[in-house]
């Protein structure tokens, strides 16, 4: 049976509906999560929704999403539909494990927990935690910033499950994995889960993730992604988010960085009512390499935010960003990029970029880059540009027999490309661009209609 | 082909072209020569439909039609082409893209069918030929970091791809060393035929002893003040625009 609670999603109802809903919440969950749980709802009570007031989330007010009306489940639900009927992956280029998360739970084809020969371990995070409670317990929690934000905190007393990801010592993985999460109900729900990925020494993966609205009730998201890549490591992560006007999502990813490893996490917003993406990563040893990727198309009502912060904390390593937002209609977005050098991180170096396109003189762009320098011989530049289509590439593609709309399209597509092009795998890069192509085209309205087929 | 009757455009109220007259037959090939500034550029622009420029006077056909009526696009499928005195960079469209989206809008104005992928590489491979371009460069994006030269390559291979009835070369041969000269000279020498046309704008005798027109205009503050035969290219290298100049005034 399910079971359910109702809650007016103030901060003091969040706190009664975790107490009223403890027990519950611990029994579909594991121990690892559970013992996180009291001092994370500790620091919610402390810390609350941030506030206007705090420098990171300027430009959004977050309370208000929590004060409408939302049903929250805290065991999984039985899904009266077979995985087949929802997903039809008719991809074969994009040849993936795959893994599906429903409304926060993860959603088992075979096994909550598939573990591959050469020792990937994929599958429910709370079932991961109960059968590898060591390699679960030395990663979970030990990088999401629960004192310093309030819905982070909230994220770590409410989750239950998951997913997680364990590329071992050495292991080349050749198949991407591919994540998919589904939000489906009747009702307006709140949905709150976890991920953790850690790729072990000298492991190398690709991980691409796709977030979709499958019905058109509200969706509330707060999800946090706990990313570990070890010496020597090297991983790729894909987000894809393509969710309708009613949702809103607030998607934190923590990773943590060690000797020589690379990562490289690219989020593609295609669509969403509300996004607020935070992505930090801590270089925690030399020679990392890190490349931090974003592309937001927006329009109508729709407001993407956008936050960064790289912690150079260790020298010689170089991080890479490339932010860019098109935004159409009333659409509003924000950027707000932080690098901090500490004063041990000589020979850094730090690149940062943002580009905006306003495509109408309604929409708008606020972007803010924040260094913060302590180590003297490093090498940083950030820059950002708010600007409109080039009239004069427009003009040449007309005089060459291109329609204005095309011209436009080519213009917004070309804009798009700049970010999608660090996607390596090719067919999951073609298949982004084709989403992006029709996406700005107007063709991707609803979810069955996005070439990713995962529903 | 075309005719120009008393054209008049400004920018910004600023009056640029002030009664320009001008008409090319199937067949021939226009130099338009005349000091920096003199509105050549501009005249090349509002034939080839740019907005910023108002036409405030006058009268364009092509081919019987009115192509003050027309947007660029239509122009161009037309068979209107420019080659941009300062072609533009477009950074993400690739050059195959572009190309392929400009040929099929052509296509689809002539009532056919879109190319297909094979026939489509086909054209590609054997104008780029004709021009001589560096295949690495059809698969960037549009000019983006190509040298000043390679551009204008470009624009002579475009126009290769596009075949059109009247082309409008802007200044083609400034930026091109002397063996890129004659390569693109002779490109549009290939292009030519007996029911298309050309107007070449340059300042230098040089690029119409390949191109050989059958007349040469003079361009000087908005109007085309003389108009000979080739051998007034000859005069202007010999002895410059002063002599138009002060002819002006006195
Ligand atoms: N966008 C603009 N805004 C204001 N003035 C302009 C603009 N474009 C052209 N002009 C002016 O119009 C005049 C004619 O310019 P145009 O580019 O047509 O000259 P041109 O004959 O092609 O010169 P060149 O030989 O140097 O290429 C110049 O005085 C120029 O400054
Ligand atoms: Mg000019």
């Amino acid at each position: 049976m399910n079971q359910k609670s109702t809650a007016i999603s103030s901060k003091e109802s969040l706190i009664s509906l975790y107490l009223d809903n403890l027990d519950l919440i611990k029994e579909n969950s594991a121990e690892t999560l559970n013992s996180a749980r009291q001092s994370a709802i500790e620091n919610f009570k402390l810390l609350g929704f941030p506030s206007a007031k705090n420098e990171k989330y300027k430009y959004i007010k977050v309370e208000p999403f929590f004060q409408k009306e939302f049903e929250k489940y805290f065991t999984p639900r039985c899904i009266s539909f077979k995985i087949d009927d929802i997903f039809r992956c008719d991809i074969p280029s994009l040849d993936t494990h795959l893994a599906l998360v429903l409304n926060g739970f993860f959603l088992p084809n075979k096994s909550m927990l598939v573990e591959l020969d050469n020792g990937v371990i994929m599958g429910s995070l709370a079932e991961a935690s109960k059968k590898y409670p060591n390699v679960v317990g030395k990663y979970y929690n030990s990088l999401a910033s629960n004192e310093e934000d309030g819905l982070v905190a909230l994220n770590t007393a409410f989750s239950q499950d998951g997913v997680f990801i364990y590329i071992p010592k050495g292991v080349v993985l050749e198949r991407p994995i591919q994540i998919i999460n589904l939000l489906m109900s009747d009702e307006n729900q709140m949905v709150q889960y976890r991920n953790l990925i850690v790729a072990d020494e000298n492991a190398q993966a690709s991980i691409a993730i796709c977030d979709h609205t499958l019905s058109p009730s509200e969706f509330l998201t707060n999800v946090v992604t706990e990313v570990f890549t070890n010496k020597g490591a090297n991983l790729d992560v894909v987000s894809m988010q393509n969710q309708h006007n009613e949702s809103t999502q607030f998607s934190h990813v923590f990773a943590k960085q060690e000797r020589d490893s690379v990562l490289s996490t690219n989020t593609v917003s295609l669509h969403g009512g509300v996004i607020r993406n935070n992505v930090h990563v801590l270089l925690n040893d030399e020679g990392c390499e890190n490349h931090t990727y974003g592309l937001a198309l927006v329009d109508r009502n729709q407001h993407i935010d956008m936050y960064s912060f790289i912690d150079h904390a260790k020298p010689n390593c170089t991080s890479n960003e490339l932010y860019k937002a098109l935004l159409d209609d009333q659409a509003t977005g924000a950027f707000n990029g932080r690098i901090l050098v500490r004063r041990d991180a000589q020979k850094t170096q730090a690149f940062q970029s943002n580009n905006n396109l306003l495509l109408t003189a309604d929409a708008k762009m606020y972007t803010k880059p924040q260094l913060e320098i302590y180590a003297d011989d490093v090498k940083c530049s950030h820059g950002a540009t708010v600007g409109q289509l080039d009239m004069e590439a427009k003009f040449y593609m007309q005089a060459r027999g291109i329609g204005e709309r095309e011209a436009k399209l080519l213009l917004m597509f070309g804009f798009a490309h700049d970010v999608v092009k660090t996607i390596k795998i090719e067919p999951l890069r073609e298949r982004i661009d084709d989403l992006v192509n029709r996406r700005l085209r107007g063709e991707l309205s609803r979810c069955h209609n996005c070439p990713m087929h995962c529903c | 082909m075309l005719k120009v009757k008393d054209l008049h455009a400004s920018i910004n109220g600023k009056e640029i072209l002030k009664g320009i007259n001008l008409e090319v037959k199937a067949g021939e090939i226009h130099a338009i020569m005349g000091p920096n500034g003199s509105g050549k550029s501009t005249l090349s622009a509002v034939l080839a439909g740019k907005e910023i420029f108002e036409v405030t006077h006058g009268e364009i056909e092509f081919n019987g039609k009115n192509l003050l009526e027309l947007s660029p696009e239509e122009r161009s499928r037309e068979g209107i082409f420019l080659s941009f005195q300062y072609p533009i960079e477009i950074p993400g469209v690739s050059m195959v893209n572009f190309m392929k989206t400009a040929l099929n809008e052509h296509r689809k104005h002539k009532g056919l069918d879109p190319v297909t992928a094979s026939d489509f590489l086909k054209l590609m491979r054997e104008r780029k030929e004709l021009v001589e371009i560096d295949s690495a460069l059809t698969n960037r994006a549009v000019n983006e970091g190509f040298s000043g030269g390679e551009k204008k390559k470009n624009e002579i291979f475009q126009m290769a791809m596009l075949e059109p009835k009247l082309a409008i070369l802007d200044e083609t041969d400034s930026g091109l060393d002397i063996d890129a000269l004659r390569i693109v000279a002779n490109g549009v020498n290939k292009l030519k035929r007996s029911d298309n046309a050309t107007i070449v704008i340059t300042h230098y005798q040089r690029l119409l002893d390949y191109i050989v027109p059958d007349f040469v205009h003079i361009l000087y503050n908005g109007q085309i003040v003389k108009t000979g035969g080739k051998e007034l290219a000859l005069e202007l290298e010999e002895k410059g625009y002063d002599w138009i100049k002060n002819g002006e005034q006195n």
